[in-house]
């Protein structure tokens, strides 16, 4: 006897927000009064995407101000310190101000699981910011000169794990549009948070003394829209069904997105094609910081809208089912 | 082959593992089991409305919700409605297969236990923990509330309550368990469709159970999350359901999102060893 399916009758079936016209018919699926099956994760706007930004910022500095350090760039170096400095102090407080218990957050590190990137983070975190601020301060007061060039090579070996380990926070989540994109996402972060760091070089200092800068910032933006391109590709499936990269092009968020690459764009062809003019490369910069804070506010965005709407955990599962082992 | 949850995390002389399975064919809608829940747990109400959802206001589960009674009316057949009756005794509404009746499905969801817990393992602070019978439980004294398990979840099942900024979710009754006794939701189940026991004993309770109901005419009965070769290593409480899993707003086919963390960390490796290299690069470039 073959079953009576109940698809399209009743209140099983989702029901369509008022009025929204989608330019892909939707994949035929059935929730529960289309509600979300997963939960968004219980994360502020701007603590996480500002943290996100933050920490890319500080951790790509720290690369910068070694590099710049090395090579005889002073002023660069100094810059990218201190804003090493800034930016982990800054991203220090948004994690803790987001948590439920903010009084409790040293309990961050009452154990260490490799299987929580947050517990791997907030390790990481203990130990790059007083490195990194040591590397500042030493800087800026002149005082233990050989010790703080010292912290300055150990916050370059530190600061790329927290520039990236952020890109594993998210993806391990049950959140579609972050976990199906996680083969990407380190790459796009970590090229967003050089080309912020190098962004912001390029911006404080004068272009004769900010090659290394210009560099950073060339490469980490053509790394981020070539990995972003390749995150879309992936997670869109090739198929005409539901793809997991709508999310991330439509509504607000795919404008914050698609001005996020106008300006990551426009900021990689001003940091080659201005670097004798101060003007082109302060804005140039000033781009490529902004670019990088509207990339992870619109990934974070993106995220969460993957969660709210049922059809985005059920269909890939559907389908997924469906091809292991065909149903009849 | 089948996890030991309890043993993995380090209880060594433990007792079996206990579970629920909520049987929704017998499912009667009374919500005895989220009264019960919330009467035991002292679990804070968390607002009164009228969702339009059939008979269910509950909505889902939640930081203050530990058992949610779905209710799906379904348009079928109406040799459909009441198959479970012998098909001579069955009143009829209509004509045969072509006119419309109604079928009413109940069930009763709850926190899965889950061999592999993506919120356990997530969890930075150690706040979740695996019990000695194979549970998954909050420490209320230690969680700091940084949300991660509550995106983790496949389920949608643990949350963070407004007013202490903590996450929660069923402790499958650790307390009770811990003095003998059966959940408190299990206990007011006036019908035994939550039953709660050695998740052994359950899955061959529950795969018998599925044989009668098949045997019964209802081809569409089926068991979830009971097999531990799926996606979450089976759940310590698993179901039996009249339809697709997402009909009653559970994931068709979950998976635990850290299968995926190794590789993660090898992309995350790899893209860190590029900044590293990056400024050895730069270190040793065109010196000023």
């Amino acid at each position: 006897m073959t079953q009576a399916r109940a698809r399209g009758n009743g209140t099983g079936r989702r029901r369509r927000r008022g009025g929204e016209q989608p330019m892909v018919p939707d994949a035929e699926f059935t929730s529960y009064y289309g509600r979300p099956v997963i939960r968004e994760p219980a994360w502020g706007v701007p603590d996480v995407p500002g943290y996100l930004f933050l920490g890319g910022l500080a951790g790509a500095s720290s690369v910068l101000a070694a590099g710049a350090q090395q090579s005889g760039y002073g002023e660069l170096a100094r810059v990218a310190k201190v804003a090493a400095l800034g930016a982990i102090s800054l991203s220090a407080v948004a994690l803790v101000h987001d948590l439920g218990r903010p009084s409790r957050f040293v309990n961050m590190l009452r154990v260490f699981k490799p299987s929580s990137p947050m517990s791997v983070g907030s390790w990481l975190l203990a130990a790059y910011g007083p490195v990194a601020g040591a590397a500042a301060v030493s800087e800026v007061t002149g005082i233990l000169p050989k010790a703080g060039r010292a912290a300055t090579v150990g916050a370059a070996v530190l600061g790329p794990a927290i520039a990236t380990y952020t890109a594993a926070l998210i993806c391990d989540t049950a959140v579609p549009a972050w976990h199906e994109g996680y083969r990407e996402m380190p790459y796009v972060f970590a090229g967003s948070a050089a080309s912020a760091a190098g962004g912001l070089g390029l911006l404080a200092t004068h272009p004769d003394h900010a090659e290394p800068a210009r560099e950073l910032a060339v490469l980490g933006a053509a790394v981020e829209l070539i990995a972003k391109r390749q995150l879309l590709a992936r997670i869109a499936g090739g198929s005409d069904e539901q793809s997991l990269a709508e999310p991330y092009e439509t509504g607000t968020t795919g404008a914050i997105l698609r001005l996020a690459e106008f300006l990551t764009a426009g900021g990689l062809a001003g940091a080659l094609l201005g670097r004798h003019s101060r003007l082109v490369s302060a804005l140039s910069g000033a781009s490529l910081v902004a670019a990088s804070a509207l990339t992870r506010f619109g990934i974070f965005k993106a995220g969460m809208a993957s969660a709210r709407d049922p059809k985005y955990t059920i269909v890939p599962q559907r389908r997924r089912l469906e091809n292991v082992a065909p149903r009849h | 082959m089948s996890i030991d949850p309890a043993a993995r995390a380090g209880h060594l002389d433990h007792p079996p593992r206990m579970g629920f399975f909520t049987d929704t064919s017998v499912c009667i809608g009374c919500k005895a089991c989220e009264v019960a829940c919330k009467e035991w747990n002292a679990v804070p109400e968390d607002g009164l409305s009228l969702s339009g959802m059939s008979y269910d206001n509950t909505v889902g589960l939640g930081a203050s919700t530990w058992r949610h009674v779905a209710f799906i009316e379904q348009a079928v057949p109406a040799s459909r409605v009441l198959s479970l009756v012998p098909s001579d005794d069955a009143p009829h509404t209509g004509t045969g297969d072509a006119a419309e009746g109604v079928r009413w499905l109940m069930a009763s969801d709850v926190c899965k236990h889950c061999t592999e817990s993506a919120c356990l393992d997530v969890c930075p602070t150690g706040a979740l923990f695996r019990t000695e019978f194979g549970t998954v439980v909050v420490q209320d004294d230690v969680c700091n509330g940084c949300g991660y398990c509550v995106g983790a979840c496949p389920f949608g099942v643990i949350a963070r309550r407004e007013q202490d900024g903590q996450a929660h979710k069923c402790t499958l009754c650790y307390d009770r368990l811990g003095a003998g006794q059966e959940p408190a939701c299990a206990k007011a189940c006036p019908t035994k469709s939550i039953q709660f026991g050695p998740l052994d004993e359950l899955r061959e309770r529950a795969r018998l159970r599925v044989e009668d109901l098949h045997a019964a005419g209802q081809d569409s009965a089926q068991l979830y999350l009971d097999n531990p070769a799926d996606g979450i290593g089976g759940g310590g409480a698993f179901f039996l359901l009249l339809d697709e899993p997402e009909v009653y707003g559970l994931p068709p086919d979950p998976v635990v999102t850290t299968r995926d963390l190794p590789d993660m960390w090898r992309h995350v490796g790899i893209a860190a060893a590029g900044l590293v290299a990056t400024a050895i690069a730069l270190g040793f470039g065109k010196r000023k």
